[in-house]
């Protein structure tokens, strides 16, 4: 049995040809027997998820619920969840367990999903390789010896696993977008402000968003459905009517204006790369859709200007964990400021310690204007140049990583390499704008993803296309299981 | 060679709001819960929660600055000050930095001299408190309680415009009034919801180029701010005398010892790292929401007082002192609407008779057993006539004990004022007759002694006859 399509899971339940408990079993049962390699996991919660494939089969029994009733789902370990722990990768929340739940999870739970547990992540959703995890690192399944991509990883990899048919991730500059692309899936970031923050623990505030990752973009539609939606516990949440984003795929494409930035076709794109995406961007044009090369002069300073806004807002954000009302507290402190310096020293990786020096710098006094408002300008200067391309074209597109999953290790000691694999995806996440990764080909055996860019809240736009694409071709049918 | 030294003097005052919730959250701010019991999840700091902002916060910060005549911003940032500190959950305080709500007011004073003085306001902004670390009872340790933590608080920052601990204590006391007036804060001191930090500094008298200052932090009573200012200034002089220095630094006052002390100095100062909140939108302020404001804001202390000596011709002082506060100003209001008669007797009797009774037993107006609706109803004896100003005395202190109305108390006890002719031309014939002697005095032209024969009778009727009848009959009777 196949797990990865909500669609055709959810014709199984109605039909009552499958009961959520089963389907369930099976998802804990993969899980369960992947874990060693691929490291999926931080935590699972077989009894709660029996617990709520049962209350699923109840309601489907009365013929109730909604397309997401009895669907086995995952969430990051950075969705806080009540009486289910919420490391957030970190020892120092090793043993936290938050009283509250994410709005993002209620909202699913509501709709009937059954979690079965919590995904790995890079700590503090720091990282693009979910190797730098308190809990090991996660594997890609398409081969373990490299990384899944990260922060999201995880769920990632449990996706393209073939564990669970639905999962949720958060990007601050592509953990959404990047592990999709390296996992082979369908991974979207909603515009700023659609999906509440609320309980997702912050990485960058102004730039966190949490959205789904599952195998095609309508299986994400009927996700995002259920997740968006006005959330007065965020103020940065948007007050918009409700809508359903599977309601109106397929639609027509024909028409459809596609912008190709050349900043994101250079010479330093590996050409085997750019040969796949302009194959699948063919596609989209045999189906209507007008390609148009279009300019983002600015792309280049995005990474700099991310890892500034990013790590200033983290830094802040991570003052929290001190060891002093909940998290981890080093062994006998010899004063407060020990107690700070160990817990915080003890208690946090190398990775998030590094970035928390950073953006402490950045805002130091003497440096504040040279670095955090130079950023914050450079924001400005990216999300005008998006703003104005968008009124050209629809949609932009472009390669969602510059190349494949790389070797576990390959980049652990060369941050700066790591945060170039974020070159495509940060600029989104500092313009806030909504963009998906869809599986376009395949190199050497591994994923090669493609991102699509929308304006502000058109995200009916992205899936359209992208499940236009994916009527057209099969690359996000495959799975590691295929090669045998 | 002797220096005359100029006193320079700012204040900070951090004033809590009177909201029922939070600046960020929806826990209750009520003094004195027990510990860590008025803390939610947002105020303890737990990842993943968010703050929102209280609008009932706004709203008394923007009515503060439409009564200093400030400017309100139409957008106003919050920022975070990032610091580590135990009973600073978050690791960083919520705050105002380079956009502040309410900026450039005036306060105008009246100094104790008589004198007045604009005292300008450089900003207000809005802030949430810290937690209170708990040092007794625990064992060397330090508590942690977090109900204040994320309580909202306005910041006022002034000009050095001051000149004197005096003038800073009376622009302390103008803007405490101010906001008990508006009904923004509950301005109770003991607990902390009006604190001082008071920078001071001295130049050579003439110099316009300020001395380096000190900042004294969290003074939390009128007379710790006169001392602790009282006490820097003559620290720096001497300093400066001798031909020292003063360190820019930040010190702390101890009221038993009434001095202060460095707490840290320039160089230890904390970066605080500002940098607007990304968690918070700017606040939009709309014409229409200060419009709103404004039409709801109680009547201000120098409008009232004024308006108080155009309706009701009170004396300037008495109109000041009976408006210093809004639920006295109501108080005198109502007491004049019942008693239909003087507003100048009830003044008098507000200010004498009724602060006298309440200052001598350490009450607020709130516990004062004495009603408007009562004292009205003695004045309306005092003013047909009924008591004698001397019995009025008598029958106010009964009603403060809790013996009922005036008009029971004065039949209750037989108060009445005798003014029937008949029965006062009785006694006064008879102590004309029991005192020939003094009655021959008067007769010879020595007049004092009618005050000893009016004296008798007023004995004669137990206080209750009409003095002036008594004084008129007399006259007359000793003449005729």
């Amino acid at each position: 049995m196949r797990v990865d399509s909500i669609a055709e899971l959810a014709r199984l339940l109605r039909r009552r040809e499958l009961s959520s408990v089963e389907l369930t079993r099976e998802c804990l049962q993969r899980a369960e027997s992947l874990q060693p390699r691929l490291n999926c996991f931080i935590t699972l919660t077989p009894e709660l998820a029996l617990e709520q494939a049962r209350t699923a089969d109840l309601r489907l029994a009365r013929g109730e619920g909604t397309v997401l009733t009895g669907i086995p789902i995952a969430f990051k370990d950075i969705f806080c969840t009540a009486g289910v722990r919420t490391s957030c990768g970190s020892r120092m929340l090793d043993k936290f367990i938050a009283p509250y739940t994410a709005t993002a999870v209620t909202r699913l739970q509501a709709a009937g999903t059954v979690m079965i547990g919590k995904t790995n992540m890079d700590e503090f959703a720091m990282g693009s390789s979910t190797e730098h995890s308190w809990y090991g690192p996660c594997r890609n399944p398409w081969d373990q010896g490299r990384v899944p991509g990260g922060s999201s990883g995880g769920s990632a990899s449990a996706v393209a696993a073939g564990i669970i048919p639905s999962a949720l991730g958060t990007d601050t500059g592509g953990s959404i977008r990047q592990p999709a692309a390296l996992c082979g899936i369908t991974g979207l970031k909603p515009t700023y402000g659609l999906v509440s923050r609320h309980g997702m623990v912050a990485f960058a505030s102004s730039l966190d968003q949490g959205g789904p990752m599952a195998r095609s973009a309508l299986d994400t539609a009927h996700l995002l459905t259920a997740m968006a939606g006005f959330d007065p516990r965020d103020s940065t949440s948007v007050e918009r009517p409700p809508g359903d984003y599977a309601a109106n795929l397929p639609g027509d494409i024909k028409g459809l204006r596609i912008g190709l930035p050349a900043e994101y076709f250079q010479q330093d794109l590996d050409p085997r790369i750019r040969a796949v995406i302009m194959a699948a961007l063919q596609e989209l044009e045999k189906a209507g859709a007008v390609l148009k090369d279009v300019s983002l002069p600015s792309s280049h300073l995005s990474i700099p200007a991310y890892y500034v806004v990013a790590l200033a807002e983290a830094s802040s954000n991570l003052s929290r964990f001190d060891g002093v009302r909940y998290g981890y507290r080093c062994e006998n402190p010899r004063d407060l400021m020990d107690l700070y310096c160990r817990s915080r020293a003890e208690g946090f990786g190398n990775e998030v310690r590094r970035r928390i020096m950073i953006g402490t710098y950045v805002l130091s006094a003497g440096y504040y204007d040279a670095y955090y408002l130079r950023a914050q300008k450079v924001r400005r200067l990216i999300r005008d140049e998006f703003k104005s391309v968008l009124r050209d074209v629809d949609l932009i597109a472009g390669p969602t990583v510059p190349g494949t999953a790389f070797p576990i290790g390959e980049r652990s000691n060369d941050p700066v390499s790591m945060y170039l694999s974020d070159i495509y995806t940060v600029s989104v996440n500092l313009a806030g704008l909504p963009a998906i990764s869809i599986p376009a080909g395949m190199l050497e055996g591994l994923p090669v993803g493609m991102q699509l860019i929308g304006d502000y809240f058109c995200e009916e736009r992205i899936l359209q296309a992208a499940h236009a694409f994916q009527q057209l071709t099969d690359w996000h049918l495959r799975t590691p299981g295929d090669q045998g | 060679m002797n220096t005359r030294w100029e006193t320079v003097i700012g204040l900070e005052l951090h004033i809590q709001l009177a909201t029922r919730s939070k600046l960020f959250s929806g826990a209750a701010t009520a003094f004195g819960a027990t510990p860590n019991t008025q803390a939610c999840a947002v105020d303890l700091a737990l990842p993943g929660v968010l703050p929102v902002l209280n609008e009932a916060a706004v709203r008394m910060a923007i009515s503060f600055g439409l009564a200093i005549n400030a400017e309100i911003a139409p957008r106003s940032v919050f920022a975070r000050k990032n610091y580590f500190y135990p009973d600073l959950p978050k690791g960083y305080q919520i705050s105002q930095f380079e956009l502040p709500i309410v900026a450039r007011g005036t306060v105008e004073l009246r100094l104790p001299d008589g004198e007045s003085k604009a005292i300008r306001v450089t900003r207000a902004h809005l802030e949430e408190d810290a937690g209170k670390s708990l040092h007794e009872g625990m064992q060397g340790c330090t508590g942690i309680d977090l109900n204040r933590a994320g309580t909202p608080l306005i910041e006022v920052v002034s000009e050095p415009d001051m000149r004197s601990a005096a003038e800073a204590v009376a622009y302390m006391r103008y803007v405490h009034a101010l906001v008990c007036d508006l009904g923004i804060s509950d301005g109770n001191m003991q607990e902390g919801s009006f604190r001082c930090d008071a920078n001071v500094s001295l130049r050579p008298a003439g110099s316009t180029t300020l001395g380096t200052r000190t900042e004294t932090k969290n003074l939390n009573s009128f007379r710790f701010v006169e001392q602790a200012i009282e006490y820097e200034v003559e620290r720096q002089r001497e300093l400066l005398e001798r031909g020292a220095q003063v360190l820019q630094e930040t010190r702390l006052y101890d009221p038993d010892r009434n001095e202060t002390r460095p707490l840290r100095s320039k160089e230890e100062a904390f970066d605080y790292r500002y940098f607007p909140d990304p968690d918070l939108l700017p606040v939009e302020i709309t014409p229409q929401l200060i419009a709103d404001i404004r039409a709801r804001m109680p009547e201000l202390r120098k409008t009232r007082a004024a308006r108080f000596v155009e309706r009701y011709a009170l004396p300037e002082r008495d109109a000041e002192q009976l408006s210093a506060t809004s639920s006295l100003a109501v108080y005198f209001e109502s007491t004049v609407a019942r008693s239909g008669g003087d507003p100048k007797l009830a003044a008098n009797w507000i200010i004498t008779e009724l602060l006298g009774a309440l200052n001598r037993e350490q009450k607020t107006l709130q516990q004062s057993p004495v009603d408007p609706d009562r004292l009205a109803g003695l004045l309306r004896r005092v003013g047909d006539g009924t008591v004698s100003g001397r019995m009025a005395k008598q029958v106010f202190e009964a009603m403060w004990g809790g013996a009922g109305t005036a008009d029971e108390i004065i039949r209750s006890q037989g108060l009445e004022q005798v003014s029937d002719t008949g029965l006062i031309e009785e006694l006064v014939d008879g102590v004309i007759a029991a005192n020939p002697e003094q009655v021959e005095q008067f007769r010879a032209g020595k007049e004092k002694v009618l005050a000893f024969l009016v004296g008798q009778v007023m004995k004669q009727s137990k206080g209750k006859a009409n003095p002036q009848q008594v004084s008129q009959i007399m006259t007359a009777k000793l003449r005729g």
